[in-house]
């Protein structure tokens, strides 16, 4: 299975990326420079964090008009699955490929440390072998990530099961200690309509080996490996 | 002719979406101060762009049309405002 990280200038979670997916048995991870146009070659698509073009004007708007951008929203549409992970997550938000928006931290600080989340659904490929209702430790990196969206449409991703992370504490509940920025509802992650396209702040690319948690959990690796498994699945059927 | 125009974006945050740094300004600054008739802060992002254009509406017009085409604001969380603030000689 081949999977393509892509980068933009500004990346610095591409090689860590790649670093986990390599992990996982039959796994070919490609790291795709922003401007080039094979993407049709690949079976999934992850856009890691950073600070893509510094994050000038808003984080993860320039990025979004990358030449590399038309195919990912064109591969979008016909179902491949994509990740955006933090500053990937914000490329993916301002390409209008997930609604709502990312802002600034409630605290207005950079945010760097390990956070629990639950999986609210397991109908994208990034959460299809993970129980709704489990919990993952994984750390967050971020200034922008409180997550905002109007009421209205808040609505509508409840409505359509579009959230897929909420940052939630140690009895497992959504609390307000448990919300790391400022984020609405507590969420840490969400899906488009069709559950392929999902974007999260915390960083599983960072959680993919024991060595590097201080509860020495694998817990971002669960996301990938849950990707191979749909992908397989989708293949037998 | 064309002439050049000064076009002002401002960028600022709709007001359910709260703003940790007009807060802090206002509270820790503002609010504290002789200057407490002040009794809020927004803070917003300002670009200033000179403008190629025929005339006022012209330059209002393409800047506009940029705002929502290149995305220069999410309209989830944002609302922005455009003001030509004359011509540049």
């Amino acid at each position: 299975m081949r999977i393509a990280v892509i980068r933009f200038p500004g990346s610095n979670c591409d090689l860590d990326t790649i670093e986990a997916l390599s992990k996982i048995p039959n796994v070919e991870p490609h790291l795709i420079w922003h401007e080039d146009n094979e993407l049709h070659k690949y079976d999934a698509i992850i856009l890691p964090g950073g600070f893509s073009y510094g994050d000038y004007l808003r984080a993860g708007i320039i990025a979004a008009h990358s030449p590399i951008m038309k195919q990912v929203k064109n591969l979008a549409e016909k179902g491949m699955p994509i990740l955006g992970i933090c500053n990937g997550f914000q490329i993916l938000i301002e390409a209008n490929l997930l609604p709502g928006a990312l802002l600034r931290n409630n605290s207005l600080k950079f945010i760097c440390k390990w956070v629990r989340v639950r999986v609210e659904t397991n109908r994208t490929p990034f959460t299809y072998t993970l129980n709704k209702g489990s919990f993952l430790r994984i750390p967050i990196a971020h200034n922008e990530g409180r997550y905002f969206i109007p009421k209205s449409e808040l609505k509508d991703l409840y409505k359509y099961d579009q959230i897929v992370f909420r940052y939630v504490d140690e009895l497992g509940k959504p609390s307000n200690k448990a919300n790391p920025n400022g984020s609405i509802d507590n969420i840490a992650g969400i899906c488009n309509r069709e559950g392929n396209v999902v974007g999260m702040m915390p960083h599983p690319e960072r959680a993919s080996q024991s060595i590097l948690s201080p509860y020495y959990t694998e817990d971002g690796k669960k996301i990938f490996e849950s990707l191979i498994n749909y992908m397989r699945m989708v293949s037998l059927c | 002719m064309k002439e050049k125009f000064l076009v002002y974006v401002t960028i600022e945050g709709k007001p359910m979406a709260r703003d940790p740094e007009g807060e802090t300004i206002h509270r820790v600054l503002l609010a504290k101060s002789r200057y407490n008739m002040v009794k809020s802060v927004r803070v917003a992002k300002l670009l200033k762009m000179i403008v190629e254009a025929e005339s006022e509406d012209e330059a209002e017009r393409i800047v506009t049309e940029l705002c929502d085409n290149l995305r220069l604001y999410n309209p989830a969380a944002h609302k922005c405002s455009i003001k030509v603030n004359g011509r540049i000689k």
